[in-house]
């Protein structure tokens, strides 16, 4: 099956337009040396029945989240998806659309953007929004190079409390800023925001902090923004959890610059990682607008005198600035970025909130239940929004499998991330009877 | 506007979802969370059918590949295939938590591996990573691993290579990944200027950033002598794949020798670009580059697919995850469909298709590059602007006839540029049809040119008012 609908007779017609005889004569300016002489060595394309057999026979061999209870975050979360979400970006209008170049003829794509950006930084309180990065992890990176820019200045402080991945990440994309980063350790689930104080100086020019953090505690919020008010020129940038947000409050009341995040809890699914999409919201100045990655949607009026919208502030972007760019995103996360704008409509001011509130009620339950048996102790009962840390006696490994065995995921192994514990994250997904019943198998180790 | 916003449709107190009561006791928030908890959330107070209808209406404001030919040039916007979207949605394949252990994903992992397989047989690399999330995450991840190859080396080289007919990302990414951007002029035929490739590469070169065929759809006919005289100063060469579509089956970039490369998956194989993303940006490179590639890496154990994150020379990571697992799906389901002579066919449709429209077309615009060009060619509106209707306006008055416009403005080395690739699952009769309405519109500017200045006239708004939104900024309500 290939998807050509030109007839033979049609391409023949075609050629003869061209003016050559054979479509072989139109690939006669790639030298022979590096002309391919045989066949790709690519199996031969079948029918969708047998692609749809072959796919059916790989789901087979994976396990997913239907047939088991999973206590799985650790950056992505098993929220609830309303249907409507994936029939309304099913409407070709929108997935088979790209960019929205021509404004006239994309005002669905960018109107829905302008939404999103409104959102988003609602939910951030920050003054504006991009139309999306690409993932959590390269938008906390782009953040991070954003905010060495503004602040002109090179060093860095992460705090340890962060995503490792996205430590990593940004890391990686420092390296070519030639960034210099100093990450703080801390001996419990938060930072000490002594510690942060002590080693801010003249060269700092970006605090990075999550919130909730890595593992699910809610950092000192008020004392680091204290913090920040003493240090004019510092650029801190919170790495939030925008599905929390229904019920926390927004980053910019700590005194946030840049607010950046993974956006898939808001009507993505899993997906095995991606495709997610990175929100990016900032304050609503000029030097901060001007150093913005990616795409922007404004609203404007057409000659007519209507409204419509149209992408703005291009100046900033690859395809007119080249090396002088913010960045060099070009395609992004469109249409995870209309699930968001979609989910966020359909839970409102209202469920948005009671998502972040069940999650918080379920995951203190279960945290309550786990802490009470001999061998587990919940490590940060104090500060934990819905997703803690349980530490145990017992070999982490084992009780994974074990409990793998009864269906249930446990969590997240820390060991991956150079720490012991389990990481349990409770969504409003999870019943009380799903709970009990993993406590109870704990129990019975 | 021709639908309000979303938060027009509010009303105190409606609303759209439904979740189960909540089944644990309720904890005292105020009392435990305090100074956490935020006061308001202005977001939308509307029913389920309020949303349903609301983006349907905003749908039908759009227009995409399904809703007729859209030849943007450089983006491969070709039909994306409804057998994909349904095997990408199959929960066994798409309800996993990146977390999940790899025995419970055997069956993805095999997927990707049988993909990145297929990568490397198609473009004669040797290793590949599937981390990157768009064209230009694989380009700064490309870049990223030559700058650690040098490291490694411990050489200190500063400048990358970008001819002028390069797209934005091309010097943009090098920038990012630390370096100086060396432009050079292409020839009179729209290829690199092999002298000027010799005067400006040095010691101090760490790579050449090349698309082949190039931004005007034409081949670089010394391919081999730009890799060498790149290699000769022991750089590296870089290819972006975004035109694949033109080549796959006919030549490889290895064969051309590239070390490394990245592919669109979005463009070459099928899957859907969602009003401007997701897409993903694998990455090939040679042996001697895999070291460096991003962590983990997916290989092949003796029993069974596994994650590999012990890569001490690795650039470490450019995506929290693995990348865009859901493209990928897509892109493999494309390739077992259509097979390899399926993905030789596509090319040459492709190329027959836009040689066509070139054919059709040359005489009416000025093609300012005469040589052979393969799945896109790049017009000029020059002739039409000295009647004082400049390229933007025949895209606009192309929108009037219900067909998107190409690129425009794209290639910078040509002026008044229109750049087109209709791809080849668009057939004759579309083609046709596109060929009369720009031959018509290029009536219209001889005999009412101001109409075609006016355009769009059907669209549900007409030209906005760009200047206007970047002086005013109103970027949320
Ligand atoms: C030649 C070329 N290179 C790179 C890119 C960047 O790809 P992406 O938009 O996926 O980041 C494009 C995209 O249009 C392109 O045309």
């Amino acid at each position: 099956m290939d998807y050509i609908s030109n007839t033979a007779a049609e391409q023949d017609e075609m050629l003869k337009e061209i003016g050559v005889k054979a479509v072989e004569e139109l690939f006669a300016m790639i030298p022979e040396e590096i002309s391919l002489d045989c066949e790709l060595d690519v199996e031969a394309g079948i029918s969708e029945m047998e692609l749809m057999d072959l796919a059916k026979e790989a789901a087979a061999k994976n396990k997913s989240l239907e047939e088991m209870t999973s206590f799985l975050g650790a950056g992505a979360y098993d929220h609830y998806v309303p249907s409507i979400i994936d029939h309304l970006i099913s409407r070709s209008e929108f997935y088979t659309a790209y960019t929205p170049y021509q404004a006239e003829l994309s005002q669905g794509t960018l109107e829905a953007m302008y939404e999103y950006q409104s959102m988003i930084a609602e939910l951030t309180g920050m003054g504006i929004a991009n139309a999306s990065m690409l993932d959590g992890g390269s938008a906390a990176a782009e953040a991070v190079t954003m905010a060495s820019r503004i602040s002109r200045k090179k060093k860095v402080i992460l705090t340890e409390t962060i995503h490792p991945a996205y430590k990593e990440v940004i890391k990686c994309y420092g390296k070519g800023h030639q960034l210099e980063f100093l990450e703080l350790k801390s001996n419990s689930e938060i930072m000490d925001p002594a510690v942060i104080k002590e080693n801010i100086d003249q060269e700092t020019g970006v605090l990075v902090v999550q919130y909730p953090n890595f593992f699910g505690s809610l950092e000192k919020m008020e004392e680091i923004a204290k913090i920040k008010k003493e240090h004019k020129k510092l650029i801190f940038v919170v790495i939030a959890n925008p599905v929390l947000l229904g019920l926390l409050k927004a980053p910019a009341e700590f005194g946030a610059d840049i607010v950046v995040g993974e956006g898939q809890g808001l009507g993505n699914g899993l997906n095995y990682g991606g495709p997610y999409l990175g929100f990016m919201a900032c304050k609503d100045e000029r030097i901060m607008l001007r150093q913005l990655p990616g795409r922007i949607v404004g609203k404007t009026t057409d000659v007519d005198g209507k409204e419509g919208f149209v992408l703005t502030m291009q100046t900033r972007e690859q395809h007119i600035r080249r090396e002088k760019a913010t960045s060099n995103i070009c395609t992004n996360e469109a249409l995870n970025a209309l699930m968001a704008t979609i989910y966020l409509a359909t839970m409102g001011k209202k469920g948005l909130a009671e998502v972040a509130e069940q999650s918080y009620h379920k995951a203190h339950y279960l945290a309550e239940k786990i802490d009470q048996l001999a061998d587990f102790e919940v490590s940060n009962k104090e500060n934990f929004f819905h997703e803690f840390l349980v530490k145990s006696s017992k070999d982490i490994k084992e009780i994974k499998a074990k409990l793998l065995e009864e269906d249930i995921i446990a969590g997240y192994d820390l060991d991956k991330a150079g720490k012991k514990g389990l990481l349990v994250c409770v969504t409003e997904k999870i019943s009380k009877a799903d709970m009990d019943n993993f406590v109870e198998k704990l129990e019975v180790l | 506007m021709e639908e309000k916003l979303i938060k027009d449709y509010s009303s105190p107190g409606r609303t759209a979802y439904s979740l189960p009561e909540l089944d644990v006791e309720k904890r005292d928030l105020n009392s435990e969370l305090g100074g956490y908890l935020r006061e308001d959330l202005d977001l939308p107070e509307v029913s389920e059918v309020d949303v349903v209808r609301h983006y349907t209406a905003l749908s039908e404001l759009n227009y995409g590949v399904d809703s007729g030919i859209y030849p943007l040039g450089s983006c491969t916007m070709k039909y994306n295939p409804k057998r994909n979207e349904k095997l990408a949605r199959i929960p066994g394949l798409s309800y996993l938590h990146p977390y999940q252990d790899e025995d419970q994903v055997q069956g993805s992992l095999e997927i990707l591996y049988d993909l990145k397989l297929d990568l490397a047989e198609i473009s004669e690399m040797d290793e590949i990573t599937l981390q990157p999330a768009s064209g230009a995450h694989g380009e700064f991840t490309s870049l990223m691993i030559v700058r650690r190859y040098f490291e490694a080396r411990d050489e200190n080289r500063k400048n990358v290579i970008v001819p002028d007919s390069a797209h934005g990302t091309n010097p943009a990414t090098a920038k990012m990944a630390g370096y100086n951007v060396i432009e050079i002029a292409s020839n009179q035929r729209g290829m690199v200027d092999l002298a000027a490739l010799k005067e400006a590469v040095d010691e101090n070169t760490a790579a050449l950033m090349l698309t082949n065929p190039n931004t005007l759809g034409i081949f670089e006919e010394d391919i081999l002598k730009i890799t060498e005289i790149v290699h000769e100063v022991g750089a590296l060469v870089y290819y972006d794949g975004a035109n694949m579509n033109a080549i796959m089956g006919y030549a490889k970039p290895g064969d051309m020798d590239f070390d490394l490369m990245h592919f669109n998956l979005h463009k070459t194989f099928s899957t859907p670009h969602g009003g401007g993303g997701p897409g993903s940006g694998p990455v090939g490179v040679k042996d001697f580059l895999a070291p460096y590639l991003p962590k983990p890496l997916l290989k092949k154990g003796k029993d069974k697919y596994y994650w590999d994150y012990e890569r001490e020379n690795s650039i470490t990571k450019v995506h929290s995850f693995y990348g865009n697992y859901g493209v990928m799906l897509r892109a493999w389901a494309y390739i077992k469909t259509v097979g390899g002579s399926g993905l030789k066919k596509t090319t040459e449709n492709a190329v027959l298709n836009a040689n066509y429209l070139k054919a059709r077309l040359r005489e009416e615009f000025e093609l300012p590059y005469a040589e052979e060009s393969l799945h896109e060619f790049v017009l000029s509106g020059s002739r039409q602007k000295e009647k004082g209707v400049s390229t933007l306006h025949i895209a606009k008055r192309l929108l009037d006839y219900d067909q998107y416009a190409p690129t425009i403005y794209f290639p910078l080395v040509v002026k008044e540029a229109i750049m087109i690739e209709p791809t080849e699952t668009e057939n004759i009769a579309t083609l046709n049809r596109f060929v009369e309405t720009l031959l018509k519109i290029s009536r219209e500017i001889k005999e009412d040119p101001e109409l075609v200045k006016n355009a769009p006239h059907n669209t549900s708004v007409r030209r906005l008012d760009e200047t206007q939104a970047a002086r005013n900024p109103d970027l949320r309500w």
